[in-house]
């Protein structure tokens, strides 16, 4: 059992990763990855999100979807719960972290639409092994692995800033390119079976 | 009829539930938000043109609050919204001056000479990279490629014959075509003057003619004209200061050129004195 849970956890961090690999999640990956203090702070409000809609999207599914035998409203019902968690998020920052709050602006709603959090919860019920226990790990990594993603890149853009970089590539298109240099690298754990 | 309600009444109790839940937390994590954030943003225009310089009508109304920034810098909303403001904040409202953009070119097609035919990007920006600053022989007119136009929050920008036109009565005086404009020849005036250069080319008179049939040539005979001292001739044009402008009109009606516009007064028709394509060709 912990065997296995290791190796959903490494595969969705390194080898599965969810922006690097997937490219799932990129509109707040580049949006939010100026600076590595708010990057921390969305990489953990999806972390957050995407274990809290993990465990919601399976009682869900298997508690309403499955034994009324409307499972084709998955997706519907996935973004309803992932909207409201959103909004909790959103409410509790506001309350307790105003700097955070205020740091994150507008891609704070905007997990709501990422699709990196109905991601892991569409593929979580699509794993037929894969029980309550599983399925938070595997949000929970997943999140984690966004989260590593986005420190990894603001890092590197926060490098950028004090480059000299010829003037038509500043900005966003030399984001581009280390992003994707960025997922290049992550690419070289795509291989790796970690005993699935 | 049971295969539509059931998901659908299924899904609207997790809805519901979900809506509870979220009710109860909003009580539980209840913020004061000062209402004078709220007030403020009510009397702003809600155009969010940034032309204030802050990200929007509502990051404005929370700096005016909480960071005490300025009350008059709303341009479309004016010296109502800044007597408003004014008053939400229990303090002096500040003179606004309604200013709204006037384009000073009047290089249009067949006045103005190309350096050359230009097909790239539809885009002002793009278009004056390239060498000579754009298509167009001078370095001071309007490329028409309308990157104003899509700054534009309120559409009151267009195009015409090649060079940008902006409906005054459309404009809210943001700026922020002012700012996007890479020759830099759109200035924000008073909406009570009515009397402004259409050109703002730096080269002299002779080297002027050569490549605009419109364009000011640094003649002086409006500083001579104005009464009030308001017209200067600098960088080889003529340039008006607006705060002793008294929209008498004498340098309209004496430039030779006609290059500066009264829209009091009817417009002069206007003559081309050497054709652009002699020009194109030296």
């Amino acid at each position: 059992m912990i065997a296995k849970l290791v190796a959903i956890s490494l595969t969705a961090i390194l080898a599965q990763n969810f922006v690097l690999v997937k490219f799932l999640g990129i509109c707040p990956f580049l949006g939010v990855s100026k600076k590595v203090d708010t990057a921390l702070g969305m990489g953990m409000a999806v972390t957050f999100v995407m274990t809290l809609a993990s465990m919601m999207t399976y009682f869900c599914q298997n508690l309403i979807l499955v034994p009324l035998g409307i499972e084709y409203m998955q997706t519907i019902a996935f973004i309803v719960i992932i909207a409201a968690l959103v909004q909790f998020v959103e409410m509790f920052l506001q309350k307790y972290i105003p700097s955070l709050y205020s740091a994150l602006g507008i891609y704070l709603p905007l997990i709501t639409t990422n699709c990196a959090v109905l991601g892991v919860a569409l593929l979580n019920i699509q794993e037929p092994t894969y029980g309550l226990i599983e399925c938070l790990v595997n949000g929970f990594a997943s999140g984690l692995g966004f989260l590593l993603a986005i420190v990894l890149f603001a890092g590197v853009r926060e490098r950028l800033e004090s480059s000299d970089i010829p003037e038509s590539f500043r900005g966003f298109p030399i984001a581009l390119v280390s992003a994707s240099l960025l997922a290049l690298a992550f690419m070289g754990f795509s291989n790796m079976q970690f005993g699935l | 009829m049971t295969e539509i309600l059931f998901p659908a009444l299924a899904i609207g109790a997790v809805g519901l539930v979900l809506g509870i839940l979220l009710a109860v937390a909003a009580k539980a994590f209840h913020v004061e938000v000062d209402e004078r954030i709220e007030k403020i943003s009510a009397c702003l225009s809600g155009a969010n043109c940034g032309g204030c310089g802050y990200a929007g009508c509502s990051a404005y109304a929370a700096a005016i609050v909480n960071d005490g920034a300025p009350m008059g810098l709303c341009a479309a909303g004016g010296q109502a919204a800044a007597n408003a403001i004014a008053a939400i904040m229990g303090a002096e409202a500040e003179v606004v001056e309604p200013v709204r953009a006037v384009v000073r070119c009047a290089g249009i097609n067949g006045a103005a000479a190309d350096h050359y035919e230009y097909r790239g990007v539809a885009d002002c920006v793009a278009a004056s990279k390239l060498q000579g600053g754009g298509h167009k022989a001078c370095n001071f007119g309007c490329l028409g490629y309308g990157s104003c136009q899509q700054a534009c929050t309120e559409g009151g920008i267009s195009i015409v014959d090649g060079v940008a036109s902006i409906d005054g009565s459309a404009c809210i005086g943001c700026g922020s075509c002012v700012k996007v404009c890479p020759k830099g020849i759109i200035e924000l005036v008073p909406k009570k003057n009515k009397v402004y250069v259409k050109c703002s080319s730096c080269d002299k008179g002779a080297a002027m003619k050569v490549k605009c049939s419109a364009g000011c040539i640094g003649c002086r005979i409006c500083e001579k004209a104005c009464p009030n001292g308001a017209v200067t001739v600098t960088d080889s044009h003529a340039s008006i200061d607006y705060s002793k402008c008294t929209n008498c009109g004498l340098c309209a009606e004496k430039c030779p050129r006609h290059i500066i516009v009264n829209e009091d007064a009817p417009a002069p028709a206007p003559e081309c004195e050497e054709p652009a394509a002699e020009a194109a060709a030296v």
